[in-house]
């Protein structure tokens, strides 16, 4: 037998041997009463709020990312023979401008199809009267910030007049305020989740020390440690918490699903794009360990905290 | 047998306790004991008996005077040191304060798990000394379902159960039948022959009178006197049993 399983088997005989002693020092499974509830309760929602967080991220990034370089060149003229005459000078203007990676001009059925939800093409509606600008979809090379864009209106300006020049993100800012807004939302959420859940273990933790401050007495006077006891309160917490935190994280991952579907089921193409990645569930299945921890952590602070305050 | 010896094992230098701002309960008591001996406590209820026991078993700080115990300051003793101390002290507390959830065994068993002894060192001796105690078949009952006597028997088994340097006995045999009172004296007599220093609190004179050997320290109204010589250095030993009137118990 090779020396370091022996060493293992030697310290894990004696934590055992400890464990077992200690965890009969006080009655165990009476620590916390309906904690374990609490803290599934407190996963499950802090699951909820981290996916939900995790999504907007990611649909705000996907959006981002499509419009990032996009810019749209309107060519609004009453006259269609114009309109038709500039659009297709700034095309070809823009087709040799710098840093412009793709320039199309919108087919004439696209444009159609765009306007059909409110104009409609059935007879009787009157759509050729209708002056609908020309449009030309840009790809830019980088991001299209205001300088490029001030270079882009210099180079159609005498060949284009009738012209207008936006970038795709700024018709976008405010989607992505109210999605960077809900996101600082979901991170609070996760915040007041675990105050709540320090403040909770905090009071169960206390309730438990008066429960049990006569025992606790007994064990002193004999020498106990502030150590030993907080190992006790620290080990019945944790069970808790671990029974919790599953039960919570199954709770959240299904009530995730099925809010994933529901949004999938709308069929828009920025919500697609937000679902979660494999990381983004691996840093999911991470809260009920963080919630064990957290749990522990507050447990100990706090048994220590009022055993000092004995002799 | 181990011989008494004149190593100072507690000091008390003037020292006074008083409960938050109520009147002093003990007022300049001052005494040493050594190693190896076996002191009784007395005085009539209120005098301060309790409170000089917990003194002495490091559960209460005197509101003045110094504390030397095991050559070390017992006031300036940083808490985390007291574990240590007071893992050196058996405590027969006078209200058992057994732990209710726990059986005989596992009461007696306490300071010895509390101190990290291996569990297989721990089965032998428990069971012998519950067997001494004459609670053999009643390791598995709790504490609730023993007889006040009961009770104290294993209070006093788990004060014993680790060797102690200094045995604090706060009435210890008030709840049991004369026999078992004797029973118990000589366990702690027996204690004493290794070398543990005893301490018992007591109002009962017989049971003083059946230790010949032992020094005796009487409490009034918190101030110690010194009715059998027992605080002079070298202490007086008994030349006859003391008499009541004298102890005033």
């Amino acid at each position: 037998m090779s020396i370091l399983p022996a060493i293992n088997n030697a310290l894990g005989a004696d934590w055992r041997e400890r464990t077992s002693a200690e965890s009969r020092l006080l009655p165990q499974g009476k620590l916390s009463g309906p904690m374990p509830w609490v803290i599934a309760i407190m996963i499950g929602l802090t699951v909820v709020a981290t996916a939900s967080g995790l999504a907007l991220r990611n649909t705000a990034r996907a959006a981002r990312a499509d419009v990032a370089g996009g810019v749209t060149v309107q060519i609004v003229h009453g006259a269609p023979r114009e309109r038709d005459r500039q659009a297709n000078a700034a095309l070809a203007a823009l087709k040799s401008a710098p840093g412009v990676a793709e320039a199309r001009l919108v087919p004439q059925k696209e444009l159609d199809a765009l306007v059909e939800p409110w104009l409609g093409t059935t007879a009787g509606d009157d759509v050729n009267a209708l002056p609908v600008p020309a449009l030309i979809d840009v790809r830019l090379s980088g991001s299209a910030d205001a300088n490029r864009l001030g270079a882009l209106r210099q180079a159609l300006r005498g060949k284009a007049p009738a012209a207008r020049i936006d970038a795709q993100a700024s018709w976008l800012a405010p989607v992505f305020e109210a999605v960077h807004a809900l996101q600082w939302l979901a991170g609070g959420l996760i915040a007041l989740l675990a105050f709540a859940t320090i403040a909770t273990v905090l009071l169960a933790s206390r309730n438990a020390l008066g429960n049990h401050r006569g025992t606790i007495e007994i064990v002193h006077m004999l020498g106990g440690t502030d150590a030993q006891i907080a190992r006790i309160f620290q080990r019945s917490m944790a069970v808790d918490a671990a029974a919790g935190g599953i039960g919570g994280l199954l709770l959240g991952v299904v009530v995730t699903s099925l809010l994933g579907r529901q949004f999938a089921a709308l069929g828009s193409g920025m919500m697609a794009a937000g679902g979660l990645a494999w990381s983004d569930w691996l840093a999911i299945c991470c809260i009920p360990v963080g919630g064990v921890l957290l749990a522990v952590l507050t447990a100990r602070l706090t048994v220590l905290s009022a055993l000092r305050r004995m002799l | 047998m181990s011989q008494p010896d004149d190593a100072e094992i507690v000091h008390f230098d003037n020292v006074g306790l008083r409960y938050g701002t109520g009147k002093e309960v003990l007022t300049d008591v001052s005494f040493t004991l050594y190693s190896g001996r076996f002191y009784f406590l007395t005085g009539a209820s209120g005098a301060g008996k309790t409170s000089m026991l917990k003194l002495l078993y490091l559960a209460q700080r005197p509101s003045r005077g110094l504390i030397r115990m095991f050559g070390t300051d017992a006031i300036t003793l940083p808490r985390e040191r007291l574990p240590g101390f007071r893992r050196r002290l058996g405590v027969v507390f006078q209200d058992f304060r057994l732990v209710p959830h726990l059986s005989a065994f596992d009461n007696v068993a306490l300071p010895l798990r509390v101190a990290g002894v291996p569990e297989r060192d721990i089965v032998k001796p428990v069971t012998d000394m519950l067997e001494w105690v004459g609670l053999g078949d009643r390791s598995h009952a709790r504490p609730a379902t023993l007889s006040g006597g009961e009770q104290q028997r294993v209070a006093i088994a788990r004060a014993v159960i680790g060797r102690p340097d200094m045995l604090v006995a706060d009435e210890p045999t008030g709840n049991v039948d004369p026999e078992m009172a004797v029973k118990l004296l000589r366990l702690f007599e027996a204690l004493n022959r290794l070398g543990t220093t005893v301490v018992v609190a007591t109002h009962d004179v017989h049971l003083i009178q059946k230790v010949p050997e032992s020094l005796i320290m009487r409490l009034d109204k918190g101030r110690l006197s010194d009715p059998t010589g027992a605080l002079r250095y070298p202490p007086r030993r008994m030349a006859s049993p003391p008499r009541p009137d004298v102890l005033g118990a």
